[in-house]
């Protein structure tokens, strides 16, 4: 399990001049993420989205490259663009698009099946538990609450076995008391799970709960990447 | 009810089920085309389609006749290799029913695939679905009750369907006679009870088909 640990803590994803055109700004990042969790940062409107859906494939960059660990997911310059079902990428969007015509545990089951040939899978039981899913498993969709749709739509992206979780403001759509009370299920998939995670947010407060590192974005630029906390980036507003 | 109304019943619903079935290979795909993507020279098939639904319906009648008749390009080369007639024979009705259900069809599956919320297929191939499986398992159940509406739609407009089948099919009893041309028959040779009787069979099959439809339509609605 150690050894699993490293190697999967390992994975690194390298944004080499990553450029797009927004209607109202020119996306342009260069980066390299290997934290065990990295926020990225800013205010409505800075590009996070647009950088999430670029490293998913479900965007084409207008240039760069992108790169997990060995495997390149995009290299505009020889024509590369590897389909997004084949980048093992966990996705959780902001509006998590759960099939509504699924049980949960369908919905849980979703992206398992094609992965059989992984040596280690992630557990099925050890993430509906560690969710709390476990009570939920023959509940249709329509019938859950928020917080509930949250914890399915993570524990549907873990099952698949990804090699980067990318999370689009997990907690934008709850109220204080559920984003409180959601918050250590994603510390906990972050202690027991080890994938890398990429955490959209603008709120702060959720940065310096979950993630070592920080890029921050603004109109499409990288402003910071670094450590968060006090010996690194502090917003001047926290509430940007 | 005498024993050839009853075939003729039984004839016509199955020539309206087959050819809404046959409707589905072809239909299916090219709804899920034209709602999903851009191809040069979608407009022109858009409208090539829709053909049936604006021509009066013995013109289609008449193109059938010229394409599957013996001295025509498909009749030909059908009996030729498979030894197989289809002007007036039953096949001609099938041909001639399922043409002019196709559009009815794909319009209306064409509006149920691009309801569904593309964001669900998008998420779908990031867990690692293919585009045919994503299809199954996400777009064909989320567009269920359009599609079942557009098949009821086919069928219902199949089996009414006069103009291109007397051309193509003609009228044999017993061979290729369905209801709505033994109605018309009927009438022209003054057998009004006969008529009146097709009539009110005709309404009792319309009315259970659309009623079977409605409520699958709304079973499919609970659960979804």
């Amino acid at each position: 399990m150690v050894g699993a640990k490293t190697r999967e803590g390992g994975v690194s994803l390298q944004l080499d001049q990553v450029r797009l055109d927004r209607p109202d700004f020119q996306l342009h990042v260069t980066a390299q993420l290997n934290a065990p969790v990295t926020a990225i940062f800013g205010p409505s409107g800075a590009g996070k989205t647009t950088l999430i859906e670029l490293v998913t494939g479900l965007r084409r960059p207008t240039g760069g490259t992108i790169r997990l660990g060995s495997d390149v997911f995009c290299d505009h310059s020889r024509r590369i663009h590897l389909p997004v079902r084949k980048r093992r990428i966990g996705y959780v969007p902001q509006d998590l698009a759960l099939f509504p015509h699924l049980s949960v545990r369908q919905n849980l089951l979703f992206g398992t099946p094609h992965k059989t040939e992984l040596k280690t899978p992630v557990d099925f039981a050890h993430v509906t538990a560690v969710l709390e899913l476990d009570v939920l498993e023959n509940r249709r969709v329509p019938e859950l609450s928020g917080g509930e749709r949250q914890r399915v739509a993570l524990g549907r992206a873990l099952l698949s076995s990804p090699r980067l979780l990318l999370l689009d403001e997990p907690l934008g759509s709850l109220d204080l008391e559920l984003k409180r009370r959601t918050l250590p299920f994603l510390r906990r998939l972050r202690d027991e799970f080890h994938v890398p995670m990429l955490y959209v947010s603008h709120d702060w407060a959720e940065v310096e709960a979950l993630c070592t590192e920080v890029l921050v974005l603004d109109r499409g630029r990288v402003k910071y990447h670094g450590l968060v906390g006090p010996a690194g980036f502090e917003p001047a507003t926290k509430g940007l | 009810m005498p024993y050839e109304d009853l075939y003729l019943v039984g004839f016509t619903a199955l020539m309206a089920s087959l050819g809404t079935l046959a409707i589905l290979p072809l239909g299916l795909p090219l709804a899920w085309l034209l709602a999903r993507h851009q191809w040069p020279g979608k407009t022109l098939v858009e409208t090539f389609i829709s053909l049936p639904l604006v021509l009066p319906p013995v013109a289609t009648g008449l193109l059938l006749l010229q394409l599957l008749g013996r001295r025509g390009v498909l009749g030909r080369f059908l009996h030729e290799t498979l030894g197989m007639d289809v002007v007036f024979t039953w096949r001609a009705v099938l041909a001639a029913v399922a043409v002019m259900s196709f559009p009815l069809f794909v319009r209306s599956a064409r509006v149920a695939f691009e309801e569904v919320n593309p964001r669900l297929e998008q998420v779908a191939s990031t867990l690692g679905a293919s585009t045919w499986r994503i299809f199954w398992a996400v777009t064909v159940p989320l567009a269920g009750r359009g599609l079942i509406a557009g098949m009821i739609l086919a069928f219902a407009r199949a089996l009414g369907e006069f103009g291109a089948t007397i051309m193509v099919a003609g009228n044999i009893p017993g061979q290729t006679s369905t209801l709505s041309l033994a109605i018309y028959q009927a009438v022209e040779t003054g057998q009004d009870d006969r008529a009146w009787r097709l009539l009110g069979i005709s309404v009792a099959v319309a009315f259970s088909a659309v009623f079977i439809g409605e409520w699958l339509v709304r079973k499919r609605g609970r659960v979804a």
